[in-house]
């Protein structure tokens, strides 16, 4: 067996267990968990209106923040569909999800998904880079803050290797871009990264708590 | 050593131009990645070279081989080249059979020893020695034994180097190649199913001029013929990059010649030169002809997943596991809730 056969057998199954299985442990042990009480008088009935308004309105910042954190949001803006973009429409990959799903679905030119991976990278960085400068984050990041950014960002930058065939050989970078995949997978249900499935849930039960108590969401 | 005929004067014999054979050794130097200058050394050495000996063996194999090399439309220069080696015993091309054979061999091997080389097509059998015989003597016993006073061995086709076919999962038959076996002697490795005649004959002319043997991959391959993917050298490649892709074998894009990666196209981590050399006197390749590489000159590649299965395709084994692995993390999930509720409940209590 070659790093290749490896990577898209023995390893790719491993973690695709490790991220089922430990995606529905976090789901389902935050679902089942026991409201707390509120014995105020409710404001308003919140429900699932109050969650779905929220979703909508925490996509974008609220006026009085919009200067101070515009750079920080239009670099995660371009970071997130960069990687939606990268992960979901390049053709490779769409034949990998059909492989496990049976669905396909139009997928954009290689061309353009380079670019895509290139601005995703670089906002990455920038991204990094504010966490390192600026004072308050750099106080509150820890091991989890790094290491999630570290793991996204390593199948995208093993994937871009790969057009330009740099430092090996097209399949042992193959291999590596989807290790390096697998290492994502693995983590994603446990790190910071569980925000991938949990951002809509914590946003809605915010926004329904919220609504609840009267607050302007 | 016997004393034959040069190669040149065979060439001539059989009606072969001077132009016509200094165009062969432009072409050898070319794929070999040698300087124009090395060209007069390339025709000079073939032509005054004895008529090397070479014992060709087949084992576990199909004679496809062969077949490529002998079976081409017309006579080509490289047909010609191993006409004019001094074949001392090949199977399908010698007359003699049964003892005489043999003799033939042994005589080869006394007459040329340390000077001969071994080109050998099909795998090795090593489970029963039984499995394949020829005059009784067993495939592993007769390598061994014709290798000892080898200067080379040249595994032909990707039986004969990696196992190919005959050692495709289950192996039955314990299919081994060349290199697995003879660890003394330089081996290079042409695979292919079948290889392209033009990187067997270059590797022989390489050994008659400069008397060594190429620059070889990490699979023991030929780097000048095996240093670049078909999908690298595929004339389809900038479809790839605009992402149009033939999704049938019959759609519009298979019509319009389109990349054939989503029909399974091993292009991408298959080694050859099949993209640039070609078959059929340089008429097309498979992929020109609107099928994808199976891959063929690739350890194992009968094992690599299904031919028509594309390259990017997960093998996530058997959904049961998938599933057990799902019902473990409810369960988890379950349990942790259940904790958790029991801790909200103790706080509660004592609020």
């Amino acid at each position: 067996m070659d790093l290749l056969e490896f990577a898209r057998g023995p390893a790719l199954q491993v973690a695709a267990y490790i991220l089922v299985g430990g995606t529905l442990w976090r789901l389902i042990g935050i679902i089942l968990l026991k409201e707390k009480p509120d014995f105020s008088e409710p404001r308003k009935s919140g429900g699932l209106p109050a969650a779905l308004k929220v979703i909508w309105t925490r996509a974008f910042t609220a006026d009085p923040f919009k200067k101070a954190t515009l750079y920080p949001k239009m670099m995660a803006y371009v970071m997130h569909i960069g990687l939606f973009a990268v992960i979901f429409l390049f053709t490779p990959h769409i034949v990998f999800f059909e492989g496990w799903t049976g669905f396909d679905w139009p997928g954009l030119p290689n061309n353009v998904i380079y670019l895509l991976g290139v601005a995703t990278v670089v906002s990455g960085i920038a991204l990094l880079v504010r966490r390192l400068t600026s004072p308050v984050l750099k106080l509150i990041s820890n091991f989890d803050d790094y290491f999630s950014w570290f793991v996204t960002m390593l199948p995208l930058v093993t994937g871009l290797l790969i057009p330009v065939r740099a430092l090996f050989r097209y399949e042992d970078l193959l291999a590596i871009h989807i290790l390096s995949v697998c290492l994502l997978l693995v983590w994603l249900p446990f790190g910071k990264l569980g925000h991938t499935f949990l951002v809509f849930i914590t946003r809605g039960t915010t926004g329904m708590v919220f609504e609840r108590r009267g607050a302007k969401t | 050593m016997k004393y034959g005929p040069t190669v040149g004067e065979v060439l001539q014999a059989k009606g072969v131009s001077r132009r016509g054979f200094l165009k062969y050794c432009a072409t050898t130097a070319s794929l070999l990645a040698l300087p124009p200058s090395m060209i007069p050394r390339i025709a000079a050495a073939i032509e005054n070279a004895r008529r090397p000996s070479v014992i060709w063996l087949s084992f576990q194999e199909c004679t496809g081989c062969t077949e490529s090399l002998t079976r081409s439309a017309s006579p080509t220069v490289e047909g010609l080249i191993f006409d004019a080696i001094s074949l001392d015993y090949h199977h399908t091309l010698q007359a003699a059979a049964g003892e005489q054979a043999e003799a033939a061999r042994h005589a080869a091997m006394e007459e040329n020893d340390g000077g001969y080389l071994v080109l050998v097509d099909g795998s090795i059998p090593t489970a029963n020695a039984g499995y394949s015989t020829i005059a009784g003597i067993s495939n592993v016993d007769m390598l061994m034994d014709t290798v000892k006073g080898a200067a080379a061995v040249v595994a032909i086709g990707s039986c004969a180097a990696f196992g190919g076919l005959p050692g495709a999962d289950p192996n039955p038959t314990g299919a081994v190649g060349v290199q697995d076996l003879v660890k003394d002697k330089p081996v290079v490795n042409v695979p292919g199913c079948p290889p392209i005649p033009m990187v067997m004959t270059a590797v022989l002319a390489q050994f008659l001029t400069f008397g060594t043997i190429p620059d070889l991959d990490k699979h023991g391959r030929p780097l000048a013929f095996f240093g670049n993917t078909i999908h690298d050298r595929c004339y389809r490649r900038p479809f790839y990059e605009q992402g149009k892709f033939a999704e049938t074998f019959d759609d519009e894009g298979a019509k319009a010649g389109w990349c054939l990666y989503k029909l399974g196209c091993k292009g991408p981590t298959t080694y050859n030169a099949c993209a640039t050399v070609k078959w059929n006197q340089g008429t097309s390749f498979p992929i020109e002809s609107g099928h994808p590489c199976l891959g063929c000159s690739e350890p194992r590649f009968w094992d690599k997943g299904g031919f028509y299965q594309p390259l990017s395709t997960g093998h996530f084994g058997s959904g049961a596991k998938l599933g057990g692995a799902a019902v473990a993390g409810v369960a988890l999930g379950v349990a942790a809730a259940a904790a958790g509720r029991r801790r909200q409940a103790k706080f509660t209590k004592e609020a």
